[in-house]
C-alpha cells in the first residue's frame, strides 16, 4: 500500500484535499435533512432529558434549577436501589433460561423427526403473541383461586402457588411468562446458527471416535458462540426494557415486590408527574444499559477474535 | 336639504320591514336555545367506564337536539388521567370538555386553574336550559365539585360510595345477621371463613396503591376520620391511623383469600361474583355485573348495606367525577352545552338504573317508577341514600394523591404480609411527609 500511494503523481495527492473541500462545498448540503432528523429526534430529547435532570419539575407546576440533587436523592433512595437490583435479578433470569430452554429446543428442532415442521411452528406461536394480551391471560391463569394453573397443580397433587401475588414468587413468575414468550426467538437465532454448521469438523470428529457430548462440547459450542452471543444481547436488551407484561400483570406489587426501574421510572414520570426526577433516572438508566452493551459487545469482539 | 330620492325610500322601507326580524334576533340571545350553537364542533375526553359508556351511547340524542357534533373518546382511568394533566400542562390541550375524578385531580386541576368557572355560565339564562335545576344536585356532590376558593371548575357528574356488599346466602347458611360495626364484620367475617372450601368471610382490596381507600374506610369509623388535617398535615401514624391499619391487617390476614395482596377492584368482584366471599367493601359502581345471570354466581343473592361504623363515627367513603370544561377552549359555550346535557336528569337517571353508579343529583332517587323497573332490589337504592348521607371524601385534597396512595399502599401490603402497623405506617408517613410539604409549598 505505501508503496502504491508513493508511486501516484505529485499533483494526485496535493490535489485530493482541494477536491474533497470542493465536493464537502457542493454536496455537504445532502446531509443536512438527515442532521436535522438526528438532531431532532436524538440530540435534542437527550439534551433536554438532561436539562430536565437538573431540575425539580412537576407537570403543572414550577420548575427549580437543582443542579445534581437529583441524582443525590437517587442514590439515597432505597426504592430506586431495590429497583436497581430487581431489575438485575429479573433480567438475569430472563436471560439466562431462554437461552438455556432456546438452545436446547434447537437443537431438538435441529434433528429430523415425524411433524418437525408443526412442532417448529407450534413453539414458536408464543413470540407472535402481543405481549399486553399475553399478560392479561396470564394474570387470569395466576388467580390464586380460580386460575387455571392451581387447578393444574392440584390435580397433579402439588400445593397450589400464589404465583404473582406473593413478594417471594413474583419475580420467579414474570420470569416464568418471559421464558414463555421469548424462548423461541433464541430457539430461532440457535436454529439458523445450526444450519449453518459445516458437515466436515463432525466427520471427522466421528472418525476420532469423539462422543455425542464431546462434538457438542468441542465443536457445536464454540462454531455456535457467535450466535449465542446475539441472542445473549438481544434477550439482555429486551429484559432491560421489560415493562408492559409487569405493569400489566402486578403493577409492581405486590406491594414494591416486583418495581423493576421501568415501573419506578414510569411512575414517577406518569404518575407523580416528578418530570425532574425522572430524567435523572433516565440517565442513570441509560449509562447502565450502555455498560451493559458495551460489555456484551466486548465480549462479541472476544469470541470473534477467538 | 336633502331629498327623499327612490332609492333612500327603499332603504327606510325595507329597515322598517326587517326591524321585527332584528327584534325577535335580540330576544334570542336573552332566551336559551339548544340550536344557538348548530354546526359546532365539541371534542370530548372521558374515562373509559360504563356512565361514559352510556353517555357515548346516547351521544346522537345531543346531536340531534343541539345540531353539534362530538368527537369524544373515552380512555382507561390511568392512561386518561396521564393524557389531560399533559395536555392541559403543554397549553393546547385538543378537548374542549374533560372529565376527571374529583378524589385524585380536583385540587391539582384547581390549582392549575386548567378548567373554567362554570357559575357564570350556570347563572346565564342564556346559556343554561330553564329545566337545568341546579338546585336538584346533591349538596355534597356539590361542595365535592367546588374548589377551595369557590370556584366550581366541575359540575358533579357521579358519587361513588363504599358500601357492603355480602352474599345472603352464606349469612343465612350460618345465622349471622348484617354487622353494624367493623368488629362484627371481623367476628362474621371470621365465622365465615372456610379455607377447606375455598370459601372466606371477605375479600378487599390488597394491592398497593388501590387498597388505601379501605383502609381509610375503617380510618372513616375513628374520632380522626381523616387522613390530613385542615392545616395539610399527615395524621397517618396515629392512634386512629394505627387502629385502621389493624383492622384492615385483620379482616386481610384471617379472613380474605390467600393472595389477596395483589388483588384489585376486579379480583374482588370475580371471587365475590364466584361465591367465594361472604362480604365486600367496595365502589356502588361495580355492582352491575353482580346481578347479571350470565356471568356472576351470586345473581339475586347480592345484599346491599352501609359500611359498618367505627369506634367513634359511622361514615364512608365518597368519591365522585366531574365534567369540565377546559379553560384553553374557544368553544366553551358550546362545551357547557355537552356538559349540561351529560349531567341532565335523564342521563343521571340512566346510571341510575343501568347500575353504572350513583348520580350526583337527587331526583333519580325519587323516581319510584324507574326504580320498580330495575333490576336492583330496593335495598341497592335505600343502602345509596343512606350512604349518602354519611358520606366523607375517601382521600385527602391534595396534589399527589398517587403518591400519598402508592406510599401507605405498600405499608397495608406488608401488614398483610405480618408487618407491625404501627411500625409500618411510621414509616410511610415519615417517607410521603416530605412530598406533601414540599407540593404546599408549591401551592
Amino acid at each position: 500500500m505505501g508503496n502504491s500511494a508513493a508511486a501516484l503523481p505529485n499533483s494526485t495527492a496535493v490535489a485530493a484535499p482541494g477536491r474533497r473541500r470542493n465536493y464537502a462545498r457542493h454536496y455537504g448540503w445532502f446531509i443536512v435533512p438527515a442532521g436535522a432528523v438526528v438532531l431532532a429526534v436524538i440530540l435534542f430529547p437527550w439534551a433536554f432529558t438532561l436539562f430536565m435532570s437538573a431540575h425539580d419539575w412537576k407537570i403543572g407546576g414550577g420548575r427549580l434549577y437543582v443542579g445534581l440533587e437529583n441524582y443525590r436523592k437517587l442514590f439515597t433512595d432505597e426504592r430506586f436501589l431495590w429497583s436497581v437490583l430487581r431489575t438485575l435479578y429479573f433480567t438475569a433470569l430472563a436471560v439466562i433460561l431462554p437461552m438455556l430452554f432456546g438452545t436446547a429446543a434447537a437443537l431438538v428442532f435441529n434433528r429430523r423427526f415425524p411433524l418437525r415442521g408443526l412442532a417448529r411452528t407450534i413453539f414458536i406461536l408464543p413470540m407472535m403473541a402481543t405481549p399486553v394480551a399475553v399478560a392479561l391471560v396470564w394474570t387470569m391463569m395466576f388467580h390464586p383461586q380460580l386460575g387455571v394453573l392451581n387447578w393444574l397443580l392440584t390435580q397433579l397433587g402439588l400445593p397450589p402457588s400464589m404465583w404473582v401475588y406473593d413478594a417471594r414468587t413474583v419475580i420467579p413468575t414474570l420470569v416464568l411468562v418471559e421464558v414463555w414468550h421469548w424462548t423461541p426467538l433464541v430457539m430461532l437465532i440457535v436454529l439458523g446458527g445450526l444450519a449453518s454448521l459445516p458437515v466436515d469438523p463432525y466427520e471427522a470428529a466421528k472418525i476420532d471416535g469423539a462422543s455425542a457430548w464431546q462434538a457438542f462440547r468441542h465443536i457445536t459450542l464454540p462454531l455456535l458462540m457467535p450466535f449465542l452471543v446475539v441472542a445473549l444481547i438481544i434477550r439482555t436488551i429486551d429484559a432491560l426494557k421489560a415493562f408492559d407484561t409487569i405493569y400489566v400483570i402486578t403493577q409492581g406489587g405486590p406491594g414494591t415486590s416486583s418495581e423493576t426501574i421501568n415501573i419506578f421510572l414510569y411512575l414517577q414520570g406518569f404518575a407523580y408527574y416528578n418530570m425532574g426526577y425522572a430524567s435523572a433516572v433516565v440517565v442513570v438508566f441509560f449509562a447502565l444499559i450502555v455498560s451493559l452493551a458495551a460489555l456484551l459487545l466486548w465480549t462479541r469482539n472476544r469470541v470473534r477474535s477467538a | 336639504m336633502s331629498e327623499i330620492t327612490r332609492r333612500t325610500a327603499l332603504r327606510a322601507a325595507a329597515g322598517l320591514l326587517a326591524a321585527p326580524a332584528l327584534v325577535e334576533r335580540a330576544g334570542a340571545q336573552q332566551a336559551f336555545d339548544w340550536k344557538r350553537f348548530k354546526g359546532e364542533k365539541v371534542e370530548v375526553s372521558l374515562t373509559a367506564n360504563p356512565r361514559s359508556a352510556l353517555l357515548l351511547k346516547h351521544q346522537p340524542e345531543f346531536e340531534e337536539l343541539t345540531g353539534i357534533k362530538v368527537g369524544a373518546e373515552q380512555i382507561p382511568e390511568q392512561q386518561h388521567r396521564q393524557k389531560f394533566v399533559i395536555e392541559f400542562a403543554s397549553g393546547r390541550p385538543s378537548f374542549d370538555v374533560i372529565g376527571i375524578s374529583l378524589h385524585v385531580n380536583k385540587r391539582q386541576v384547581g390549582r392549575a386553574k386548567w378548567c373554567a368557572d362554570l357559575r357564570p355560565m350556570i347563572q346565564d339564562a342564556a346559556l343554561t336550559a330553564p329545566d337545568f335545576d341546579f338546585a336538584d344536585f346533591g349538596k355534597g356532590a356539590v361542595a365535592y365539585s367546588t374548589q377551595a376558593d369557590g370556584r366550581m371548575d366541575t359540575l358533579p357528574e357521579f358519587t361513588d360510595y363504599f358500601i357492603l356488599y355480602y352474599n345472603k346466602d352464606l349469612l343465612a347458611a350460618k345465622n349471622i345477621a348484617l354487622p353494624r360495626t367493623f368488629d362484627e364484620l371481623y367476628a362474621a367475617a371470621k365465622a365465615l371463613t372456610d379455607p377447606s372450601k375455598q370459601q372466606y368471610g371477605f375479600v378487599g382490596r390488597g394491592l398497593r396503591n388501590a387498597n388505601v381507600v379501605l383502609w381509610t374506610s375503617f380510618l372513616l369509623g375513628t374520632s380522626q376520620r381523616d387522613t390530613v388535617s385542615a392545616d395539610r398535615k399527615l395524621l397517618t401514624d396515629t392512634a386512629d391511623a394505627v387502629w385502621a391499619g389493624e383492622m384492615y391487617q385483620k379482616l386481610m390476614r384471617d379472613c380474605a383469600p390467600p393472595g389477596s395482596i395483589g388483588f384489585n377492584w376486579n379480583e374482588c368482584q370475580t371471587t365475590f361474583m364466584q361465591g367465594r366471599a361472604a362480604f365486600w367493601i367496595d365502589g356502588v359502581g361495580f355492582a352491575a355485573p353482580l346481578e347479571d345471570k350470565t356471568r356472576s354466581r351470586v345473581a339475586g343473592k347480592v345484599g346491599y348495606g352501609v359500611v359498618p361504623a367505627g369506634p367513634a363515627h359511622h361514615n364512608c367513603c365518597m368519591f365522585g367525577t366531574g365534567l369540565g370544561v377546559s379553560e384553553q377552549s374557544s368553544r366553551k359555550e358550546p362545551a357547557w352545552y355537552y356538559v349540561q346535557w351529560a349531567v341532565n336528569k335523564t342521563n343521571q337517571l340512566r346510571f341510575l338504573t343501568s347500575g353504572a353508579g350513583a348520580p350526583a343529583r337527587s331526583s333519580p332517587f325519587r323516581n319510584e317508577e324507574a326504580i320498580k323497573d330495575s333490576r336492583f332490589p330496593r335495598e341497592f337504592f335505600d343502602t345509596l341514600v343512606k350512604s349518602a348521607s354519611i358520606a366523607r371524601p375517601g382521600l385527602p385534597e391534595i396534589v399527589p394523591v398517587t403518591e400519598f396512595r402508592d406510599t401507605i399502599g405498600a405499608a397495608l401490603t406488608n401488614m398483610v404480609g405480618g408487618a407491625d402497623p404501627a411500625a409500618e405506617l411510621k414509616r410511610a408517613t415519615e417517607a410521603f411527609r416530605p412530598v406533601l410539604e414540599q407540593s404546599e409549598r408549591a401551592t
